[in-house]
């Protein structure tokens, strides 16, 4: 692992520890009351699924224009964290849903878009697991079609009639609110960090244990 | 005579009919009012001294959800060590195996 790799896993591993905190300390939201604080950990997640295939979508993008392996297993680790962290958005957000608008899913298009790019994810994974010779390429093209999907997610919250709050809401919290969010978003990209590198890692262990089979075979 | 009388109840019923649906109306909108979704919030704002009653209990969303947020991220990690770990004592056993047959 390269040297930054352990102080970094400490102080990310410091910062979930000390979140907590932070979030019981932040004051409950004048209408959602307590649940509200599922937002702490809601959002980072969400912005960790929006750039999970931003990166797997350029990975790819690259892929198909240079052609080379490590672009492709970039892109392959980022599809990975796509579901992992769309996952996790996926369930907090109607667990935060429930209580704040009185219903575990509505089908607007941010919950949908959202949806739709988790799949993506999902899709991307299983083409490359089963899609056999020639599934680095399908997967990449499946890939752009991810990273196209973020900014509609993104923007549809501002755009399209629904009831989950737009993205402005960020911009205005106020610091009582906004310190424990911003120190949250920070632990999540610090984690979005070490899972790529340790993902990546495991691809580069991968590549060499098939050229050590083939070396062996010869 | 019977004319202005005709002309007369044909007014009336005009009136009567436009009443109705004046009624109809104002007695669907409280029901097409509760069946729009609410408006979303555009602004988080922290709670005051009087804190409005919950009506679904929070504590156990609000638990539910960290708990599968530091859960699903700890077993992710939990298995990307194991693969990684996996993979990587493979590498060496193999690295061997090459070593000592390019001695023999």
């Amino acid at each position: 692992m390269p040297k930054w790799f352990s102080p970094t896993a400490i102080l990310c591993g410091l910062m979930f520890v000390v979140s907590p905190v932070l979030i019981a300390r932040s004051p409950d939201e004048s209408a959602m009351g307590m649940v509200y604080k599922i937002y702490y950990y809601h959002m980072p997640s969400a912005w960790m699924f929006l750039l999970a295939p931003l990166v797997c979508g350029v990975s790819s993008a690259l892929f198909l224009a240079r052609g080379r392996a490590e672009d492709d297993r970039r892109a392959w680790a980022a599809a990975e964290l796509t579901v992992l962290f769309g996952a996790l958005t996926l369930i907090t957000g109607p667990l935060w849903a429930r209580r704040a608008w009185g219903t575990w899913w509505v089908w607007d298009a941010r919950l949908t878009s959202s949806l739709v790019g988790w799949m993506i994810g999902w899709a991307y994974l299983i083409l490359r697991r089963y899609g056999g010779p020639g599934s680095d390429k399908l997967a990449a093209g499946v890939a752009l079609f991810g990273a196209v999907n973020v900014p509609f997610i993104f923007i549809s919250v501002n755009y399209w009639r629904t009831i989950h709050p737009p993205t402005t809401v960020v911009p205005r919290l106020p610091v009582s609110m906004g310190v424990p969010l911003w120190f949250c978003v920070t632990a999540f990209l610090l984690l979005f960090i070490l899972l790529m590198t340790m993902r990546l890692r495991l691809e580069v262990a991968r590549t060499r244990l098939d050229a050590l089979y083939v070396a062996l075979d010869e | 005579m019977l004319r202005s009388m005709s002309s007369c109840l044909t007014f009336v019923r005009r009136v009567l009919v436009v009443a109705a649906a004046l009624l109809i109306l104002a007695g669907s909108a409280p029901a097409l009012a509760q069946s729009q979704p609410p408006q979303p919030q555009d602004e988080f704002k922290p709670v005051g001294n009087n804190p409005a009653p919950e009506q679904i209990p929070a504590a156990p969303l609000l638990i539910g959800a960290y708990i599968v947020v530091l859960g699903g991220l700890f077993f992710y990690v939990l298995s990307l060590s194991r693969r990684l770990g996996a993979v990587q004592q493979d590498v060496q056993r193999l690295e061997g195996e090459l070593k000592r047959r390019g001695r023999g």
